[in-house]
Formats: C-alpha cells, structure tokens, sequence
C-alpha cells in the first residue's frame, strides 16, 4: 500500500490513538506528521511493516516522549515515559476504534459551541487542512484558524475529557454528533454559489462519517441519519439543471437519481426500522425513501408521506416540521386544505420570516388558481431568500405567473 | 459575617501584559493571600481558567442545556458560588446540574488556575 493511500486511510485513527496516548492535540498532531515523515524515510529500503498503523502508532509515541523530554516537563507526564509496547493488532482493534470514537465525542463535545465542533470534526476526524475547511465553510482561513485554536484551548483548558460516553450519557452526547454530521452534509448539499473552487465534498465527508459512525457505534439512530444523507444525496445530479438552477423535486429528472445510492440508503433505513421508536432522522429519511419509491410525481404516496410527517411532528415539534406537514397534506387532500393548515402557522415568527413558508403559501395558491395571492406571497419570498438559486427559482414561477 | 468579594477585570488587559508584569501580578497575588491568611481573614479564593474555557449550564423541565462560553443573561446577578472537586469537565457539569437554582438562572462552570509557585527571593 503507498504511503498516501495509507494516510487517507489510517491518518485519522493513528492520531486518536496518539491523542489518547499523549493527552494533547496539538502534540499528537505534530508527532503524526513525523510519523509518516519517518515511514517516507524508512519503508522504501527497511520494507513495509506488517502492521504499518501499529508502527506509526509507536513511532509516533516515541515522537511525543521525545518531545516531553525535550522541553524538560517529563516529570508532569511520567506515564508518558512507559511507552505503549503494543500496536493495534487484529484480535485488539476495538480500543483503537473506541480512539476514533473518543475524537468524534470530544470534537462534538456539548461544552463547544456548535461551529467550534463543525470546524474541529472536519479538521481532526475528517482530516481536512484548515484552508480546506475554511473554504468550504465560506470562511476566511484566519478566522477559521482561531475558532479550531479556541476550541483545542478550551478541550485543554477546561478538560474535557477524551472519552466515549457510557450508556447513561449517551442518549445526551449521541445528538449532538449526529446533528453536526447532519449540518456538515446540509452545508456541502446547500453552499454551492459562489463556492466553485471547493475542492471538498462537505456532503461526501459527512456520509462517510455517518458511515463511519454506523460502523463504530451501531445504534437505529445513526442508521437512519447515514439512509438519510445517502437518500437526499443521491438527488444530487437531479437538483439543479444545466445554469445552476434549482429544479425542485417535482420537475427533477428521476433517471437522473442515483439508483445505487438509493439501495444503500434503503438497506440503512431497513436497519433503522428493524428497531422500535424511530427517530426523527429515521422518519426523515423514510421520508425521503418514499419519494424514491415513486417512478414519477403522480404516483407519491402522500398518505404515507404525510404520515410520515405527522411522526416526525411528535418527536420533533418545530414549525418547519408543522410546514412540511401541512405540505404533505395539501398534496394528500388538496391545496384549500394545505392553506387551512398554514394560516393556522401564519403566526409564528420563524415561519413568518421563512422564505419557504411563503413559497409554500405561494405554490398552494397558484394550484387554487389564486394567482393575485400567489404573487404576493412570492414576493414576500423574494424579500426573505438569501440563496441566489432559489432566488431566481422564486422569481422564475412569479414570471411564469403573470405570463399564463 | 463573612463576605465575598468577585474579581472582575477585562481579560484584554492582561492579554496585553508583558510575560514579566503578569508574573509580578501573580506574586503580588499570592503576597495578598498571605497577608489576609495572617490577618486570620482569608476563608478561600481561587483564579480563574479566562472567560472562553466556560461553559454556562441550566436546567429547564428537568433537561439539562449546555452552552459554550459565559453568557449568562445581562440581567441575572450573581448569587452565590460553589467550589467543586471534580475528575474532569463532564462530572462538574453532572454535579452542577444538581444546583437547584440551574432550573432558575444559569450556573457558569470554569475551570480554576492554579497560581505559579511563589518566587523564592520573595521569601
């Protein structure tokens, strides 16, 4: 296996294991590098070792203890200077799993605020540079730099400590990874304008965490988050059209969807499903299962999807939830019903300042035929969207109203 | 009666410090704990980890909300302190989370900071 291959693979899982080891980040990083570097000199003429990732795992420990004995703290780190003889080997590759764990659950630690832990997952578990994540978080690198700085202080300073949660906490620490994996695929599924020289797939990182994650912890609810993520990804080449513009569900070409990806995404939500009291991102992805099921807009099963919804509604009381309901119904019993539903949201203030709240009141009144209505709902729209693809999607169907 | 007296300053100030009037200001620190320890005044004090190591807690229909850094609403005040002896961050929070007042208001959790040892020509 070449080097570079290697490190896309194990990098991730030999600096968790040095983190556990060393008890600092910034340390474990540095000595990482070093790791590979002596494996760059090394295995060409000395021959690859049996177990590359136990050897850069031991060579980077004795990289750390160089380093502690270096700057003459050694005392405070004692248990340092018995160095870890033994590498992960086939039988003891659960600790060193449960290492990839322990970085996930500190990276997405409830004491950090909810960037912080989407910066430091995508730097330390996904591995990405600070540069990349910046871009890909349309951020400017140095402001991104100090929040992972700030964040790895306060891992530090307030010890958090580098651990897997036990069965009692985590029902608390679970959502939170989840919910950061979930906001890193919808920042890599929504920011595409102005960000054409990405050079990383926030969605792709974040299934293969979610992948990941399936592996490392097997619970219903990380099942039904990765069918979720693979379900709307594979929309993906359907979404926009040949300009940039957003195609919603109802016009997309569905030779268009990725077949493979959806099978994955069924066998995930299969296994979510085998267990009791689905979570939401289980109904989610149900959700999303059931528009795959269908081969054209006209034969959606709505009655399921809305459903659907009405689950997703009790386990997850939001109002863009109560939107998509009252949605979901409109397509079931006719959009006078989905309008009766929404005027009794029109109060809430989230919704009254979502665009797609008033898209939604928009497109239902263009089904009724109430075109006056329609267009000043879509104007309302207008002057709440931020996203240039749905802007112009808006101003397209308000064009389209007043030419028929 | 016993009192409390809370240290407010603005971190920015003592960013902008030399490493050696920072350290003077330790020393003069620990010289003010010795002369109230002395006077028979001194009950217990500690520093403090800066602002960005809190994390600020509460407690609202039993379930327990955490938040990153100290914002704690401008018009709470400040009751009262606890000093806890805790392994890590994640048991000062489980056991702050029993303060009754977290269903109330906040409780900000922070990290202490050890004082350097004393300078030995001080002495």
């Amino acid at each position: 296996m070449d080097l570079e291959q290697l490190y896309q693979q194990h990098s991730r899982q030999v600096l968790a294991t040095l983190i556990r080891l060393t008890g600092e980040f910034e340390l474990a990083e540095e000595c990482l590098q070093e790791a590979f570097a002596a494996a760059l000199a090394q295995w060409p003429s000395e021959g690859t070792p049996g177990n590359p990732v136990a050897w850069l795992v031991r060579t980077g420990h004795h990289k750390a203890i160089d380093h502690i004995r270096r700057q003459q703290t050694a005392r405070r780190h004692s248990e340092l200077l018995t160095p870890e003889v033994e590498g992960p080997s086939d039988q003891g590759t659960a600790i060193y799993q449960d290492d990839l764990l322990r970085l996930i659950f500190t990276c997405c630690h409830p004491a950090l605020g909810r960037e912080a832990q989407l910066a430091l997952t995508l730097r330390e578990v996904c591995g990405l540079t600070t540069e990349q994540v910046a871009r890909a978080l349309l951020q400017k690198p140095a402001t991104l730099a100090q929040r992972i700085v700030r964040a790895k202080r306060k891992v530090r300073e307030a010890r958090i400590p580098y651990e897997v949660p036990d069965q009692r906490e985590l029902p608390t620490r679970l959502p939170p990874v989840l919910q950061v994996i979930y906001l890193m695929f919808n920042e890599g599924y929504s920011a595409t304008e102005g960000a054409r020289v990405v050079d990383v797939s926030l969605a792709a990182e974040a299934i293969r965490l979610g992948a990941m994650m399936s592996r490392l912890l097997p619970r219903p609810e990380v099942y039904g988050l990765l069918a979720l993520l693979l379900l709307h990804d594979a929309r993906w080449a359907a979404r926009e059209d040949g300009e940039g513009n957003l195609v919603t569900l109802e016009e997309q070409d569905r030779s268009l969807w990725d077949q493979g990806q959806i099978e994955q995404g069924r066998h995930w939500l299969m296994q979510a499903l085998a267990h009791p009291d689905p979570g939401p991102y289980t109904l989610q992805a149900a959700i999303a299962a059931s528009h795959a099921d269908a081969k054209d807009p006209a034969s959606t099963d709505w009655a399921e999807i809305a459903a659907l919804y009405g689950l997703l509604y009790q386990k997850w009381p939001t109002p863009v939830v109560a939107l998509n309901r009252a949605v979901a119904i409109a397509m079931r019993d006719g959009p006078a019903h989905g309008l009766a539903l929404l005027d009794q949201l029109a109060a809430d203030k989230v919704l009254q300042s979502y665009h797609l709240f008033h898209a939604a009141r928009a497109d239902l009144y263009r089904r009724c035929g109430d075109r006056d209505r329609a267009r000043l709902a879509y104007q309302q729209a207008l002057t709440l969207v931020r996203q240039e693809p749905e802007r112009r999607f808006l101003q397209r169907r308000l064009e389209e109203l007043s030419s028929s | 009666m016993k009192y409390v007296a809370l240290v407010y300053y603005q971190e920015s100030t003592i960013n902008d410090m030399t490493e050696q009037a920072w350290h003077d200001l330790n020393q003069e620190c620990l010289g003010c704990v010795e002369k109230l320890t002395e006077g028979g005044h001194y009950l217990a004090g500690q520093a403090l980890q800066p602002v960005e190591s809190a994390t600020t807690l509460r407690v609202r229909d039993g379930e327990v909300q955490l938040s990153d850094g100290p914002f704690a609403e401008t018009r709470e005040q400040l009751a009262g302190f606890y000093l806890l002896d805790a392994r890590d961050l994640n048991e000062a929070l489980q056991l702050a989370s029993h303060i009754p007042p977290a269903r109330l208001g906040s409780i900000e959790v922070r990290p202490v900071r050890e004082l350097p040892p004393k300078d030995e020509e001080n002495r």
